[in-house]
């Protein structure tokens, strides 16, 4: 296995007290394979990817405890500067926003050589080789002369793909991707999601897809981790989860969203709110929002229970949820 | 269609560009909308989509007069609302409201929520005398789904989607009948979005109000809509009822669209045909000759760079009554089903396979 997770618990100190933002979340990637991480604000869907990748604000942020074994090096045991050769090298992380991701006071040719010169000890002149190179990999029309623009002369779709040249310079085995297209029109995300997958099959990377859109999931993800209020409710591989959910929560996200290909009456709609995480509700943190909640779900945090060899849902009701 | 309550003609907006500073001159103009028609009936809703830049905000500003349009006419009920102003322009635009995208910007921090639901009523003080104000804001929370009590609250307290319901209520607070949503959930969370929606829809049957609907998704404007209007680079490009847009699309544009849209079923991955569009859109301030789509467009000959297609129903489909026969602005329009076609069994398919 490339990444697995074990356990993971992050909170967050606050003024107004302790945020329990990852609650023991487990998953596991392997190379050329994508894991996609589906939540809505405030799941814990990004703190998990960035104690991953190492970039939590520590403080406010805390790891209090889990394990993330890379390659089979707990990562969370290493020094900050064996880290750092990890991070960038290993793996690296795409950002939704390419735009403030970007410094916007340098040319992108020399923050993509930069990779090269940090890293790999390169000139300045062998990295701005490299990074034209890197532009025309991410099809960027006419490299050599754009290689010296800056991040605003290009368009949001360019920008973000010299986003993902930028975490594929140095060959990383593992990408994390965060909404990578959220910011992008339909068309443009389209193109960039097709040059990530060509991409990672080209480099047999691990490829964790950080989304809350289920359309780009099922375009592209193998398996799925749904996540809520900081714990992984139900993970599966792609095409059972979307057949029939084993968790109310996945399948109430499968019955609000409209389809384009499909004239609906009224949607389906989830009750209430997303739970604040400095007050999740004891036993499931669903029940309050659950249309099949009983007693127990009101007191007794469920287990990921094992559907099957490969599904793992965190419903009490689970059998029910699956065949109703 | 229902007897139209506002009729759009050649609506166009060209912000100047000027260069020097004492003797300011124009050097061009960023055509942000450039030669719009639609109508929208009563009780009816359009949708209108597009990508970003494609001038669909920039509409939805015109139609409620936050910015006056360099040519067209924008008739409500027969009359130009473009050219109003005053007493009489103040009037109308008690019957056309807005409610925007950003529920966290358009909501003052500094006023509750009964100051901002009730601010509408300063301005049109005949709707609600000043001793009623309190009652109306109270039952307007209560028709959006909020607590009335709720009233002395400030926008901070509240997440996002009850923000959204805050800035709904506050543009039915003059009781319009034209609302103009410009992507009303798109900043919110999915299973939230659903909640404001079918709110939408509820309040349209009781208040029979007519809705604008503008959003880039086009899984949601299908869902909302009546009819659609797809929009690139300040024009129209196609536009029908929302089963010959979604189902019998005829302009290139409008294809690619479509096919770029996720669909949440990973079955359909494998046999569904993409069209993957080259290149960017072309800057507003530089708008190709003839027709606008042709940069990036497939089918694109050298007619297409000569001649401005209308927009009307095609050569080809105008004497058959079919769902292809809708207006549409190409030279080479022909249908093409880029959705994968509604099954009505399959839901009930995959379950008896997941009980095997």
């Amino acid at each position: 296995m490339l990444l697995e997770v074990r356990d993971l618990q992050v909170e967050f100190r606050t003024r107004d007290g302790i945020a329990k933002a990852v609650n023991g979340v487990s998953y596991s990637v392997d190379a050329g394979e994508t894991l996609a991480v589906l939540g809505e604000s405030g799941s814990g869907k990004s703190v998990t990817a960035q104690a991953v990748m190492g970039i939590l604000d520590i403080p406010p942020g805390r790891i209090t405890g889990g394990e993330i074994l890379f390659r089979d090096r707990d990562l969370l045991k290493l020094k900050e500067d064996e880290r750092r050769k990890v991070r960038g090298a290993e793996m690296a992380m795409i950002f939704q926003d390419a735009l403030s991701s970007l410094n916007p006071v340098h040319s992108v040719g020399d923050q993509l050589g930069e990779m090269f010169v940090v890293h790999r000890g390169m000139s300045r002149k062998d990295a701005r080789a490299r990074a034209v190179e890197l532009m025309d990999r991410v099809r960027i029309p006419a490299a050599r002369e754009r290689v010296k623009d800056y991040p605003h002369q290009f368009s949001g779709g360019m920008r973000q793909r010299i986003m993902i040249a930028m975490a594929l310079a140095l060959e990383p085995a593992l990408v994390i991707a965060d909404e990578p297209t959220t910011a992008l029109d339909v068309t443009v995300q389209a193109q960039v999601m097709d040059l990530l997958a060509d991409l990672q099959r080209e480099y047999n990377m691990g490829l964790i897809l950080i989304t809350h859109d289920l359309g780009v999931v099922a375009d592209v993800a193998d398996k799925i981790a749904v996540m809520y209020a900081g714990r992984i409710v139900e993970s599966a591989p792609v095409h059972d989860i979307y057949k029939a959910p084993a968790h109310p929560y996945t399948r109430g996200l499968l019955e609000s969203i409209p389809r384009l290909d499909q004239k609906g009456q009224e949607l389906y709609a989830i009750k209430g709110l997303p739970p604040n995480l400095m007050n999740i509700p004891p036993g499931c943190a669903f029940n309050p929002r659950c249309p099949m909640a009983q007693d127990v779900c009101r007191t007794d945090v469920p287990p990921l229970y094992e559907v099957d060899e490969v599904r793992r849902s965190a419903c009490h009701f689970w059998r029910e949820c699956l065949h109703g | 269609m229902a007897e139209p309550i506002l009729q759009v003609s050649g609506l166009v907006k060209h912000y100047p560009l000027t260069q020097g500073i004492v003797f300011r001159k124009q050097v061009g103009a960023v055509k942000a909308v450039d030669g719009v028609d639609f109508e929208l009936g009563r009780g009816e809703t359009l949708g209108i989509v597009g990508e970003s830049g494609c001038g669909k905000s920039t509409v939805a500003k015109m139609l409620v007069n936050l910015e006056r349009p360099t040519a067209g006419e924008i008739r409500y009920k027969g009359e130009d609302i473009a050219r109003l102003s005053g007493k009489a322009l103040r009037a109308v635009r008690r019957n056309i409201q807005m409610v925007f995208q950003d529920p966290y910007t358009s909501l003052n921090p500094r006023m509750t929520v009964g100051d901002i639901i009730g601010e509408p009523y300063e301005i049109h003080p005949e709707v609600a005398p000043k001793g009623d104000r309190r009652k109306k804001v109270q039952e307007l929370l209560d028709v959006v789904g909020l607590n009335p009590e709720y009233i002395n609250r400030y926008p901070h307290q509240f997440s996002g989607g009850q923000r959204q319901r805050i800035g709904i209520a506050r543009g039915l607070a003059l009781r319009p009948e034209i609302i103009v949503a410009d992507e009303p959930v798109s900043a919110l969370d999915v299973s939230v979005q659903a909640q404001v929606i079918n709110l939408l829809d509820r309040l349209q049957s009781e208040f029979e109000l007519s809705y604008i609907f503008i959003a880039h998704d086009l899984s949601i404007v299908r869902h909302i809509s009546d009819r659609v209007g797809v929009m690139y680079l300040g024009r129209i490009v196609e536009t029908g009822r929302d089963s010959e847009i979604y189902e019998h699309p005829t302009h290139p544009y409008t294809q690619a669209l479509l096919s770029a849209v996720p669909v949440p079923d990973p079955e359909a991955r494998e046999h569904r045909e993409r069209i993957i569009l080259t290149g960017d859109v072309p800057s507003p301030t530089n708008i190709p000759s003839g027709c606008r789509f042709r940069t990036r467009c497939w089918k694109a000959q050298e007619r297409c760079a000569l001649e401005v297609p209308a927009l009307a129903v095609p050569a080809e489909f105008r004497y058959a009554a079919g769902p292809a026969a809708h207006d549409s602005a190409c030279h080479f329009a022909e249908e093409k089903q880029v959705v994968p076609p509604e099954e009505p069994g399959r839901k009930e398919q995959a379950q008896e396979q997941a009980e095997e």
